[in-house]
């Protein structure tokens, strides 16, 4: 049996006919009762259960899935990773997870591909030049790497870009991050079940969460398609559709679900090498491994449960790309599709105890989720442990609506949150 | 490509309209309201899976609306006055 | 392989020879030919290597199902990567290169890593190159991929857009498609077919047929005929890739001679979906090998290009279509073998039947070259035909969230609960043969006859690839996808069919799998101890074949792209010698002279005599009616129903968080008449925020709300000599301070204009607003006054350094999207103010409260450099480590003081006047103080001097 990945095993079972490979992750049925249920099998729940196991040592977990490991939008996304935020606690929260991506691949032993290949968000305008310096000293300020990209910088890492004097979009410069990137979305996903599932963690696929087992004012378990599972804490990370869930728990949250839509071309050669965002011209794309290009743009601004694209934006976000990078007139759009994802006030993420008594939550990611996987199933980790915030999550409590202290980056970053 | 329909205007398309949030989510007046009454009326939402009760804004000749719709299958009905809707003058 | 190309037959015009270019040989065709059909003709087995393992492949099908060959084309004017081969035409002199092959795809210099691929097999990456670090290995990996290749240098046609409303879209324009046309069109609906072919007739155009007693070859020109005559639109080269939200359908209509592709919005009542059917590939090993064709393209190549696939031919089927495919490749001369796995199977004299037998596998290096079959028997060959049966194309049904039913006869999954205004027909509704397509139609679309056709019935038997075997059995031929992959990904629990496509990448390839999924989860089923309905399909997304970018963008682009608004005055800025960007989305002069210093010029000038300047774009919103003043209390932070008509007051409407939305002086014409001013980027949102409150809240009849902005040109005057040049230009106004003081307004009817005595300067200034139409007359008699008093424009730029150095601000530069009015140094209305307002509630948040906020204070360089950074941020270093105290909003050299200033939010600013602090900025730090945001006239003399 091979359970460790590396070169060497790949040989071994080269010559073994792959007979040797173990699951990836078991499926078990479920138990009667756990110390601890996740509901939610994508990157967040998944990481919270292999925290759990690894961090605090508690490894009667289990993860609930409605479907199957990582279908919501931990498979759904365009995969870049960064941590170009603006405020003290965004840059805490999105630069730790940035640092745990950057070991993940060795200490999940699964590569997650994680590319570094830099991020450039595009300055069209004095004006916002001066915002992307704001953002650039800020970032530098609360110590993560940014740079202040001028003209001739873009020349340098986006040689195709539309630099003729008609260009809707000139590049005056723009935020530079050296260590953005992008990594491979299902790996992520997959390496957390596989690491979580050796620890005893328990992943119960097709498995819905009907109700909440609640007893004295507070949360004991979860009624599911697969029976009751009792639990002392149960956390919760179902991107796109907390609302549905936190209406079963009995409280609303401020929280509204959109469509995000994203595209791949058909396959290239390698053509562009950083990961480019525009707000301007409402579209970020990178360059995928395989050749394709992936891009993304804005939110369908009409609320929504439906998980299929739309042509509106796509139009909107290809006639951007292709403003920017005319040779992509070349191109072929190969697949298109769309996540429901969390849209907050404040567009930041939503970590703390809800509500409910013992049920903790993990949501209103936005359309920026995959990248703050490590962090956030860290914190919703130490949640369900201590039952208390770590530094870093406690300004991301759901009391900050009441109080009125949001974190809104929505100056910072233009549309990429 | 969506189709709403304005109660002023008749059918239009889905870039025309910009959306309002929850019908009924009406405003907390006066000096009692509390910081947690306010944040409701604020910022928490409904957000229905499936029939969904709004309001819309029809950018392009300003009539606000209530539009009765499925957050699931995009189905959506002609759009109602607020007049009638809620009963407004 | 000796496919050739036989002297008569086809749709290809023999007159018309042509050549292109493969890899650098050449090529030769006819007019009529598709690239593929003139390449198979040419003889040359391979023409493509496989995406992973870079085996060398040939063609496989004749359509959109096309999994091996693409190639780069150049000519025809344009340059065109990842062209599918089976659907684009042979053209005169085009230059073809195989993707993914280095430097042809005979000669594939990678083609030894199919010796490695025991080793790679699906998601070997996930296993390895973690140490030391993916960074090391990813270059390599990613030359390695991708297909075609971009030609920087070139950008291609704009892409064309049509929108279309119809009562029905017929997509497929097969018999039974034609058929459904023609009736619907008879009936009086009007009607689009629209067929991905170059012509329309489907499988008419290569199988036997008769219809209504007439052979399918005779039958079609009547028919093209009458859908002519009825008025039927009719594309061809028109793929429907995907059915969006509320029933549109969207089509790409490909052009010829360098013409970009058209992409069609259709919006019609109903959607009838006669799609047809894919062929599946049979499972044996090496069933990837050059030579081994569908069965179905077999077919559609000899019949319609004249291209026999081999001179002794094996085919291969577990279904009733076999036996045709057979006979007619007999017929054309070849010698034929035709092994059917039904033990039942018949097939016509002129062939060697083999019923009841199966290929095990394929032999043959770079080509086929023989077979072997399931009893041990070997055979020569130099082409295979095989048919798995076939996969109905319920795609955009299944995108229209249409539920797809398995048929455990038929072997296929079909539309299973109907879906309002889509009917699916023929092929793709389950009707493999002609006449069950035809004999359905009357009953699905509600038609009282349809034609007759007389058909063998469809019969098939299951040949799904099976677990467990040595040798490779390829399933997804792009992307390198064996039996011994699905099986691989079902030991390591991958066994969710989504799971099976993301970790295999089965499916995933430029083809979609169209026709590798069915068989990729039918072998996962048989591993698992499921049947195929359980595990089901992957979720289908548009587009149905790849549609290029240009056609989404359409015309947008450079000046036709988020357009920016114009100033009515543009002609004169430019006739001055203006230099205009965009501010705001509004087109603007920057400044006048040749270069910046102009900007400081311009800003003496107005300090010192007088300055023009447009204010058009600053947004001008009437209310008007008899609860207006109520209305506008409730709107703005500050109270403004005690206003005096003809006067005006400066006040802030704040959102509902309590955050400053927009700041600007209202103006009270009348007791019942308002204009709201607002920044100019802020305009549509202030009109809304309007529009939503009057509607919301009060009663609609007593207030009016008309948004003047676009039909109003502005010109501001400032300076000390502002009102000597009104009076030169002429317009006559007592323009005392005592009968026209400032924060005062009027109408003068015998100019038609309003003049408004307001100051966004510090000086003397007077805002003329006038009918747009008549703005450029106004501004000329000005300017020449102007030039008397020593002034003339100035632009934006200027405006901005004088409007800095006496502290006004402009929302969204000097406030950020959490400054409450008090953070401005406002507080008056918060405490005194009785009437309800917008935000009013949130300004007694904690948050709102809080003594440590940032407020708006001036910054002076206290290290004796110049101009403070805009950006740089002020630092408190008591810390463990550095901490973002606020930062740089404006900052100007100064016109009227001698000194540069700068503008910032600064926490506990207000209380921190004379403190020095640390400004950051790109890693190097000065020193600054901090002092009351004002530096220029704190008394305001200037406003009468």
């Amino acid at each position: 049996m091979t359970r460790h990945y590396s070169a060497l095993s790949l040989v071994k079972e080269g010559l073994n006919n792959q007979k040797g490979w173990v699951r990836a992750w078991e499926s078990r049925a479920p138990k009667p009762r756990y110390d601890v249920v996740i509901i939610g099998g994508g990157g967040h729940g998944l990481a919270t259960a292999y925290y759990l196991a690894r961090t605090h040592g508690i490894t009667n977990v289990a993860v609930i899935e409605k479907g199957w490991l990582g279908g919501g939008n931990t498979g759904r996304n365009t995969t870049v990773v960064r941590s170009n935020y603006f405020f003290p606690e965004s840059v805490r929260l999105y630069d730790m997870a940035l640092k745990l991506y950057e070991g993940l691949s060795r200490e999940l032993n699964y590569n997650i591909m994680l590319s570094q290949r830099g991020m450039i968000s595009l300055a069209h305008t004095p004006a916002e030049m001066e915002m992307s310096a704001r953002v650039v000293n800020a970032m530098q300020i609360n110590g993560t790497d940014a740079e202040l990209f001028g003209p001739e910088d873009v020349r340098r890492v986006l040689p195709i870009y539309n630099f003729s004097d008609k260009a809707r979009y000139p590049a005056l410069g723009g935020v530079w991050q050296g260590r953005s990137g992008t990594a491979r979305h299902d790996a992520v996903a997959w390496g957390y079940a596989r690491a979580a599932s050796r620890l005893g963690v328990d992943i119960l696929q097709q498995c819905e969460v009907q109700d909440f087992l609640i007893e004295g004012g507070r949360c004991r378990g979860v009624v599911t398609s697969r029976g009751t599972i009792r639990a002392d804490r149960v956390g919760m990370a179902v991107a796109g559709h907390s609302s549905q869930m936190a209406a079963r728990a009995g409280f609303r949250l401020p929280v509204v679900s959109y469509a995000l839509q994203a595209c791949v071309s058909e396959p290239v050669k390698p053509v562009l090498d950083t990961i480019v965002l525009s707000p301007g011209a409402g579209t970020y794309a990178s360059q995928s491994d395989k050749g394709e290009m992936v891009v993304g743009g804005g939110l369908d601004r009409i609320p929504s449960y439906g998980q299929r694209g739309n042509l509106p934006v796509l139009e909107t976000v290809l006639s951007g790309l292709v403003e920017m990078f005319p040779a992509f007139r070349q191109l072929r759009l190969m697949r298109q599709w769309a996540g429901i994802v969390d849209v907050v006030p404040d567009s930041s993420p939503i970590l703390g105890e809800s509500p409910l008594p013992g049920l903790f939550l993990n949501c209103g990611w936005g359309t920026g989720g995959f990248k703050a996987i490590p962090a956030g199933g860290t914190l919703l980790a130490h949640l369900l442990a201590t039952g208390t915030h770590h530094d870093i999550s406690r300004p991301f409590d759901l009391d900050r609506f009441a109080t009125g202290r949001l974190i809104d980056e929505a100056a910072g970053s233009g549309i990429a949150h | 490509m969506q189709i709403f329909s304005c109660p002023f205007c008749g059918p239009r398309p889905e870039y025309e309209f910009h959306f309002g949030g929850d019908l009924g989510n009406h405003r907390p007046e006066g000096p009692e309201v509390s910081a947690e009454v306010w944040a409701q009326y604020l910022h928490f939402r409904n957000n229905p899976k499936g029939a969904s009760e709004e309001i819309w804004l029809h950018m392009t000749c300003g009539e606000i609306f209530a539009l009765q719709r499925d957050t699931l299958t995009m189905e959506a009905a002609p759009g109602q006055a607020l007049t009638a809707a809620e009963g407004r003058p | 392989m000796t496919a050739r190309r036989l002297p008569r037959g086809g749709e290809i015009d023999r007159t018309r020879p042509l050549r292109f270019t493969f890899d650098g040989q050449a090529v030769s065709g006819f007019h009529g030919d598709t690239l593929a059909s003139a390449l198979l003709a040419s003889g040359q087995p391979v023409l493509g290597r496989s995406f992973k393992y870079r085996r060398p492949r040939g063609l496989f099908g004749a359509g959109v199902e096309e999994p091996n060959i693409y190639a780069d084309v150049t000519g025809d004017g344009q340059f065109r990567p990842n062209q599918r081969v089976t659907t684009e035409p042979a053209i005169e002199g085009l230059d073809l290169r195989a993707v993914n092959a280095s430097p042809t795809a005979r000669n594939d210099r990678t083609g030894f890593i199919d010796l490695c691929a025991r080793f790679i097999p699906s998601g070997f990456y996930y296993k390895t190159f973690m140490w030391p670090d993916w960074h090391l290995f990813e270059p390599r990996i990613r030359a390695m991929a991708g297909l075609g290749r971009v030609e920087t240098g070139q950008t291609g046609p704009s892409g064309d857009q049509i929108n279309h409303f119809c009562d029905v879209v017929v997509v497929g324009a097969g018999p039974v498609g034609i058929a459904a046309a023609l009736a619907l069109a008879r009936r009086g609906d009007e009607v689009m077919l629209v067929d991905e072919g170059s012509r329309i007739g489907g499988s008419l155009l290569y199988r036997d047929a008769r219809i209504d007693g007439v052979p399918g070859a005779d039958w079609l020109p009547a028919a093209s005929a009458e859908l002519a005559a009825l008025g039927v639109r009719v594309l061809t080269r028109t793929t429907a890739f995907g059915i969006y939200d509320h029933g549109l359908i969207a089509l790409n209509q490909r052009r010829e001679a360098g013409r970009p592709d058209t992409l069609w919005r259709v919006r019609p009542d109903r959607i009838v979906l006669a799609a047809g059917a894919i062929e599946r590939p049979l499972p044996f090993a090496q069933n990837d090998l050059p030579g081994i064709l569908s069965a179905q393209a077999g077919l559609a190549y000899l019949r319609r290009f004249a291209v026999l696939p081999g001179a002794r031919l094996v085919i291969a089927t577990n279904n009733s279509t076999g036996a045709e495919v057979a006979g007619a490749m007999a017929a054309a001369g070849a010698s034929v073998t035709l092994i059917d796995r039904r033990p039942q199977a018949t097939g016509p004299d002129t062939v060697d039947l083999r019923a009841g037998r199966s290929l095990r596998r394929a032999f043959g290096r770079g080509q086929v070259t023989g077979v072997e079959l399931d009893d041990g028997t070997r055979l020569d060959c130099d082409g295979v035909l095989v048919s798995g049966g076939f996969t109905a194309s319920i795609h955009l049904f299944a995108q229209a969230r249409g539920k797809l039913a398995w048929d455990d006869r038929r072997l296929t999954f079909l539309p299973g609960a109907e879906v309002p205004g889509l009917t699916v027909i023929g092929a793709a509704a389950g009707h493999f043969t002609l006449a069950d397509g035809l004999a359905a139609l009357p009953a699905a679309l509600g038609l009282s006859s349809a034609p007759v056709a007389e058909s063998a019935p469809y019969d098939i038997t299951p040949a799904w690839p099976e677990p467990g075997r040595k040798d490779r059995v390829w399933v997804d031929y792009q992307h390198d996808v064996t039996a011994k992959d699905v099986e691989l990904a079902a030991r390591e629990n991958f066994v969710s069919v989504e799971h099976l496509k993301r970790y295999t990448t089965l499916g995933m390839a430029t083809d979609q799998g169209k026709t590798s999924n069915l068989n990729g989860l039918a072998l996962m089923g048989q591993i698992t101890g499921r049947t195929i309905p359980e595990v089901g399909t992957t979720t289908y997304r548009p587009p149905f074949t790849p549609v290029p970018y240009a056609s989404f963008a359409g015309p947008r682009g450079a000046s036709r792209m988020n357009p920016v608004r114009r100033l009515a005055l543009e002609t004169q800025h430019r006739a001055a010698g203006a230099v205009l960007a965009e501010y705001g989305g509004w087109l603007r002069p920057v400044h006048y002279g040749r270069d910046e210093t102009a900007i400081l010029t311009e800003a003496r000038m107005a300090r010192q005599a007088v300055g023009l300047f447009d204010a058009s774009p600053l947004g001008k919103i009437e209310v008007i009616g008899p609860d207006a003043a109520e209305f506008l209390d409730f709107i703005y932070y500050n109270t403004m129903s005690t206003v005096k008509s003809g006067h005006c007051r400066y006040g802030f409407i704040l959102s509902e968080s309590g955050v400053v939305f927009d700041d600007g002086v209202l103006v009270r014409l009348d007791v019942d008449r308002f204009v709201v001013s607002c920044s100019s980027s802020h305009t549509a949102g202030v009109h809304a925020l309007l529009e939503e409150w009057r509607q919301d809240r009060f009663p609609r009849k007593a207030i009016f709300i008309h948004n003047a902005t676009a039909e109003t040109a502005t010109i501001t005057v400032s300076g000390p000599r502002a009102r000597d040049t009104i009076v030169a230009a002429g317009i006559a106004a007592d323009l005392s301070d005592a009968a026209f003081p400032h924060m005062t307004s009027r109408w003068l009817a015998a100019e038609a204009l309003r003049l408004t005595r307001v100051s966004f300067t510090g000086d003397r200034s007077y805002e003329i607003s006038v009918r747009q139409d008549r703005a450029a007359a106004l501004w000329d008699r000005l300017a020449e006054a102007a030039a008397r008093h020593g002034g003339g424009p100035a632009g934006i730029e200027a405006i901005m350094i004088l409007r800095a150095e006496k502290g006004f601000i402009v929302i969204g530069k000097d406030s950020d999207g959490m400054t409450r009015p008090m953070d401005l140094g406002v507080s008056g209305p918060l405490r005194t103010k009785k009437a309800e307002f917008i935000g009013r509630r949130s300004l007694f948040q904690d948050e709102a409260q809080r003594p440590d906020r940032n407020q708006l204070v001036g910054l002076l360089p206290a290290d004796g450099q110049g101009l403070l950074p805009v950006g740089g941020h002020g630092l408190d270093l008591s810390g463990p480590v550095p901490r973002s105290i606020g930062y740089i909003t404006s900052s100007s050299p100064g016109a009227a003081v001698d000194h540069p200033v700068a503008l910032g939010l600064i926490e506990r600013g207000a209380s921190r006047h004379g403190e020095e602090i640390v400004i950051q900025h790109l890693g190097q730090r000065r020193r600054a103080r901090i002092c009351a945001p004002c530096f220029l006239d704190p008394k305001g003399d200037r406003l009468n001097a």
